[in-house]
């Protein structure tokens, strides 16, 4: 049995009225939200032309994995990305199967290059200056928990630090009906190789599973339930109320058992047991 | 890094099905590309340009207990998991190892958007009268990335870590990488890798409305080149750790990196290309001086072909063969990695180093890495490179 551990370093969460990790786990531990907050975050990594007309999923990802990175005192430059969408961005995918429909030759060549799966990721690059590697990856409801095992790759093969971020958008249109997501939704961690003083070690296992066997009845699970990257939030919700294990539903009969440890006693880095 | 053994591999181009198909056509210096005759239409008329398309997708259905991942980019999965031994080969892993411990990573640009484009062409009235999808297209699991290993994963019963890598153009040369980590890692045993891409309307019209797309076949590397020509393609690849003394073509080595630097314009310099490549030698303990052919990304657009040329032309000595394949298959795009990853393993069996087909005069960047012709020589080390939109980039190091 491979388990896998890393140093869970900094977190950044923005959901519709919980716009930080800090919201978010007061509202987990019986707070409120803020039925008044913005509708989409501002990324500010981006440039005031590029923040109004960037997607809205590139701006959840974006804040989100900067507030990751300034809660686990990162440098974004120097870190290597992992970007897991169930679904990329919906609105532009209804805005190119919807032009491509009535009128081809018009397609916008921004709005084309900004469809890709990767859009947040390239943005993030452009926006931080890393040269590190970042990928962009789906796996249905399975897309956080196989971009942990691939950050957990990452470290295993000698990276000291990687940024891992999950989010998805709502789904408009015709394509809405059939592919379903609702509001905006961004969580972000930055897991490292060593200990840290104060982090959270998480290790983590695939087990077999029966499909829907995941429990996702958190407050962060129910207040963002309708959308694509939900099946993150049993690890957000475990992690707001310092529960000892989380769950993720890993896809084809699995799932990621995660044990989470407040005081690190463990020695060193990710290792095989 | 510990090298990684490619007990199969295969791919599916405009050239045929499977590995002699594609060694056959690249040989012939026959190209692969035609008129283009696929939606969707402009006044009635296909949009100008050459395409590099599979033959006989159109009869060729999902066998009857997968049809409900019917379309275009899951036929053409079917299609290459078939040739070259594949299905024999995911079998010997599973009987090695269990079904759980074979994972399936898979490169994809656009997946089944192909699908979700016809859907809306064929919207009619539903509940409430809103416009909604025909009743045959009206299948979750295929309007999304995932549809693509979600669907590999169903077709062959597999059962480890599966994940749909989509970062554009360098999708399925970074499978290999995240291939052989999750071997180092433990967290697999085997790993199926590989990458699927199709002609759709989004890319035929968003690369047309970049002016990126020729109106003549692609001539890559060419002074006069015009653009790129789009081509879809398949392909797999079976990693495992290699044993000792082990006969099999391995990975030995890959560089990733990012561009930072804009969403759809190489870096001018090429720092994150040369970035990937110096990185992948490095993985491989190997010099410049080392590699004996170099596939390079050459999609024919002026800007790549100026800033690759030039990269290569400072990184590498002017005995290395590096050619460009495009001209035969066109620009597949998401199967680039996986394709020109299979062209490079048959460049180390065969000592066949292919020419580029289209390059009449090159470009003043090129030197002499880039080669117009064919050559015959056996050669130890041979190089892919995969770069995409985001600035994402990928080159990857096979050996023996």
């Amino acid at each position: 049995m491979t388990v896998l551990a890393c140093t869970l370093e900094g977190i950044g969460f923005w959901a519709p009225g919980l716009p930080s990790w800090e919201a978010a786990r007061a509202f987990a531990l019986g707070g409120t939200s803020d039925p008044d907050g913005p509708r989409k975050p501002s990324p500010r990594l981006l440039a005031a032309n590029e923040r109004r007309r960037a997607p809205e999923t590139v701006a959840v990802a974006l804040e989100v994995a900067l507030g990751a990175c300034q809660a686990a005192d990162r440098d974004p430059a120097g870190l290597p990305s992992v970007f897991a969408s169930s679904q990329g961005d919906l609105v532009i995918a209804d805005y190119m199967c919807a032009t491509l429909a009535d009128a081809p030759a018009t397609i916008s060549p921004t709005r084309f290059h900004n469809s890709v799966h990767n859009a947040a990721a390239g943005y993030w690059t452009i926006g931080t200056g890393a040269m590190h590697p970042a990928t962009a990856l789906s796996a249905g409801d399975a897309s956080f928990a196989q971009g942990l095992l691939e950050a957990l790759a990452q470290l295993a093969s000698g990276a000291e630090a990687v940024l891992l971020v999950g989010y998805d958008g709502a789904a408009v249109g015709p394509l809405g009906a059939v592919v379903h997501s609702t509001g905006l939704l961004g969580g972000a961690m930055v897991l490292g190789r060593g200990v840290r003083t104060g982090g959270t070690v998480m290790q983590v296992r695939i087990v077999e599973a029966e499909p829907g066997s995941v429990a996702a009845d958190g407050p962060l699970a129910r207040h963002a339930g309708g959308n694509a990257s939900a099946p993150m939030l049993p690890l957000f919700d475990a992690l707001a109320a310092g529960s000892a294990r989380a769950s993720l539903d890993a896809g084809a009969g699995r799932r990621l058992d995660i044990t989470l440890v407040e005081h690190p006693a463990m020695q060193g880095a990710a290792h095989e047991s | 890094m510990e090298p990684v053994a490619v007990r199969a591999w295969t791919a599916t181009t405009a050239l045929g099905s499977g590995v002699d198909a594609q060694l056959a056509g690249l040989r012939s210096g026959r190209s692969g590309l035609r008129p283009n005759d696929l939606g969707p239409f402009v006044d009635g008329a296909p949009l100008s340009c050459f395409v590099g398309r599979v033959e006989g997708l159109e009869d060729a259905p999902l066998p009857a207990h997968l049809a409900h991942w019917e379309c275009r980019n899951n036929r053409l999965a079917w299609m290459a998991l078939q040739a070259d031994g594949l299905p024999g080969a995911i079998g010997d892993a599973v009987r090695r190892h269990g079904a759980g411990r074979v994972a399936v990573v898979v490169g994809t640009s656009t997946s089944a958007i192909g699908a979700t484009e016809e859907a809306y062409t064929r919207l009619e009235p539903g509940a409430g009268g809103t416009p909604s999808f025909p009743p045959d297209l009206a299948r979750r699991a295929v309007h999304t990335v995932h549809a693509l290993g979600a669907f590999v994963q169903e077709a062959t019963g597999l059962q480890g870590p599966c994940m749909t890598v989509a970062t554009a153009c360098a999708s399925s040369a970074k499978v290999f990488a995240q291939g052989a980590r999750l071997l180092h890692a433990g967290l697999a045993d085997a790993v199926l890798v590989g990458g699927v891409d199709t002609l759709c309307g989004s890319v035929l019209y968003g690369f047309n409305s970049l002016q990126l797309v020729a109106r003549e076949r692609c001539r890559p590397f060419d002074v006069a080149r015009g653009g790129l020509s789009l081509g879809e393609a398949g392909g797999f690849a079976l990693l495992e750790r290699a044993g000792p003394g082990d006969d099999a073509l391995k990975l030995r080595g890959y560089g990733e990196s990012s561009d930072a630097h804009h969403m759809s314009h190489p870096h001018p310099e090429g720092a994150g290309a040369r970035l990937a490549m110096r990185d992948a030698l490095a993985r491989a303990g190997i010099g410049a001086a080392d590699l004996g052919y170099l596939n390079l990304h050459g999609t024919a657009t002026p800007a790549n072909d100026r800033v690759e040329a030039a990269v290569v032309a400072a990184m590498f000595p002017g005995t290395l063969h590096a050619s460009s394949t495009k001209g035969w298959t066109g620009h597949t795009l998401g199967a680039a990695g996986i394709v020109e990853s299979v062209i490079a393993l048959i460049a180390l069996r065969e000592g066949f180093l292919p020419g580029t087909l289209g390059l009449a005069t090159p470009d003043p960047a090129c030197g002499p890495q880039v080669r117009p012709e064919a050559g015959n020589t056996r050669i130890d080390y041979a190089m892919n490179n995969s770069f995409g939109f985001g600035g994402n980039n990928c080159s990857l190091v096979f050996g023996r």
